[in-house]
């Protein structure tokens, strides 16, 4: 399958890694990165059959499902967004302790003295409230498809239990820059779960780790942050994908 | 070429064997490319000359009497003088040893059309239960994957350059002894907020968010209308799009419509009491 004329320098050596069995072993058969690919059916099949991508999608969908226009791409914008934030979280965990004075003082050095430090808090900031808004949108308009009606339902179900861990990871979020705008907003928040009746002490004491926000807190909203609720949303969104693919793909056409 | 699996190329050599008369092993031999294909032979066009119809009834499993109609029918179309097929081995060995009609006429297949043999037809339902709707689908690559990664470029695009130019905030350090005011939860909360306003907490805080999510989960299992249409969802979309708006004008309202002490404002007058969008807003 070797392309006959192969030219020397750049190109002869991009050529001869195609061909090696090495490239061969990383990029399956059906692969456009293989040398020789050509665009047929049969290969716009095994892009995605022989592919990890399988994982996520099958190889053909309904026509009108890849109209921008139905889904808004609002589900895929969402958990774009989720990978953008474990990316930039990682980033911010370099440069960040969970101890009080020291988070504070983290996050003042990480926007004066870390290379690109702000840009990445800025975006894993406003990523995060890009994130509540789209899945709330997506919600939306999966409503307004009527895309829970069966065999959905529970894909719905899963998608609430979506909803609510955001916001948690938003909100844990919100308390770790551990200066007045986090403290207060999170106290305020907080104060509505201690309202529970019956149990509203033991919610707040399971949620805040005491009666009010200490330092004990902050490590707390830290380990359910950066470890707990990104651990169980992976969770349900690999429940929620396998689903809308069981479920019959994606729903409609109205 | 692709590799062809070891049990495929057998059946086929089986099947080819069988018709042509030759060995199984030659013909095997042959399809892996191993050894040469045989001169091509003189009688293409015409019948096997000579067949043991009762060995081929058993091992296809046709009737014998359907092969022997099989066999006259195609002879006499071809103009042949019908094998003598009487059933029994013996005569079957007999016509085996008959000579070949002398020139066998050339086929009447003009060249370069290609030939196929329909080897089985076997209906579709008996084997597996074939569900098809008729839908209209198109390759997931390119078309989907090529969208979603343009609508993620852009997504990407737009957060960093909303990051380029928007600070997120950071005030003073915590400090447990002075409370702003007002201290507003996050924006998304902020609707909650505003309920505390009107209600007791406890169910401002607890019971309306609690029954809220419940009631959310719940709607596949209470809207039992199958119809995906607008027009027969009248009642469902109404309510459904009453509680989205009414959060919504809640959340705008606890934004920017609530200054110190939580006590109505004008933002346009008062300024805004809005720390999450403070840098965008002003
Ligand atoms: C982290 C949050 C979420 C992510 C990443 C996510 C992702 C997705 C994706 C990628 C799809 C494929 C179709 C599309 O893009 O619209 C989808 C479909 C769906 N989602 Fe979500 N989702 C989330 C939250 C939710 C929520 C909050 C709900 C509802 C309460 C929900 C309910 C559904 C349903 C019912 C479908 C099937 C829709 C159809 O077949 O048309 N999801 N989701």
């Amino acid at each position: 399958m070797a392309n006959g004329n192969k030219g020397g320098g750049m190109s002869g050596l991009l050529d001869h890694v195609r061909e090696s069995q090495v490239w061969n072993s990383i990029f399956r058969p059906g692969s456009p990165f293989r040398a020789g690919y050509s665009d047929s059916p049969r290969n716009r099949s095994y892009v995605i059959m022989n592919n990890v991508l399988y994982h996520l999608h099958p190889v053909k969908v309904k026509r009108h499902g890849v109209r921008l226009s139905y889904t808004l791409c609002l589900g895929g914008l969402s958990f774009f967004l989720f990978i953008v934030l474990t990316i930039t979280g990682i980033f911010l965990m370099f440069y960040y302790r969970p101890t009080s004075p020291q988070a504070y003082l983290d996050l003042q050095a990480l926007t004066t003295d870390v290379a690109f430090g702000n840009l990445v808090r800025n975006m894993h900031r406003w990523g995060a409230h890009l994130m509540v808004l789209s899945v709330f949108l997506h919600m939306a308009r999966v409503f307004y498809h009527g895309a829970y009606k069966p065999p959905r339902e529970f894909n719905w179900v899963v998608g609430v239990l979506l909803l609510l861990l955001t916001l948690l990871l938003s909100f844990t979020g919100y308390l770790l820059p551990w200066d007045q705008l986090a403290l207060w907003a999170v106290t305020v928040g907080s104060t509505m779960a201690s309202y529970t009746p019956v149990f509203g002490s033991q919610v707040s004491f399971v949620l805040i780790g005491g009666v009010q926000i200490t330092p004990d807190t902050l490590l707390r909203w830290y380990v359910l942050h950066v470890l707990f609720l990104p651990f169980i949303i992976t969770i349900f969104l690999a429940v929620h994908f396998w689903r809308v693919r069981k479920d019959g793909g994606i729903s409609g056409p109205l | 070429m692709a590799e062809i699996p070891e049990h495929i190329l057998r059946r086929s050599a089986e099947a080819r064997a069988k018709a042509e008369g030759r060995s199984v092993e030659e013909v095997l031999a042959e399809l892996k490319g191993e050894a040469p294909p045989p001169p091509t032979s003189a009688a293409s066009g015409a019948a096997p000359a000579g067949r043991d119809l009762a060995a081929e009834a058993e091992s296809s499993g046709v009737p014998q009497h359907l092969l022997e109609r099989a066999m006259r029918a195609r002879a006499k179309a071809e103009g042949k003088p019908v094998p003598a097929a009487g059933g029994g081995a013996a005569t079957a060995t007999a016509t085996a040893t008959a000579p070949k009609p002398a020139a066998a006429p050339a086929p009447a297949v003009p060249p370069g059309v290609r030939t196929q043999r329909l080897l089985t037809v076997v209906k579709a339902g008996a084997i597996q239960q074939v569900k098809r709707e008729p839908h209209d689908k198109v390759n997931v690559w390119p078309h989907l994957l090529a969208i979603e990664f343009v609508a993620l470029l852009a997504c990407l695009a737009f957060l960093i350059v909303l990051s380029i130019f928007l600070e997120a905030p950071l005030l003073e350090f915590a400090n447990f002894n002075e409370q702003p005011n007002p201290s507003k939860a996050p924006w998304y909360f902020l609707g909650l907020q505003e309920m505390l306003a009107y209600f007791d907490p406890q169910v401002a805080g607890v019971i309306i968010p609690g029954f809220g999510l419940a009631a959310l989960a719940m709607i596949p299992y209470v809207d039992k209308n199958p119809s995906v249409r607008p027009s027969d969802r009248k009642l469902a979309i109404m309510i459904f799009t009453f509680f989205i708006m009414a959060a919504a004008v809640l959340t705008i309202f606890g934004s920017f419509f609530r200054g110190p002490g939580f006590n109505f404002t004008y933002p346009w007058r008062d300024g805004i009491f809005f720390d999450d969008l403070k840098a965008i807003l002003e």
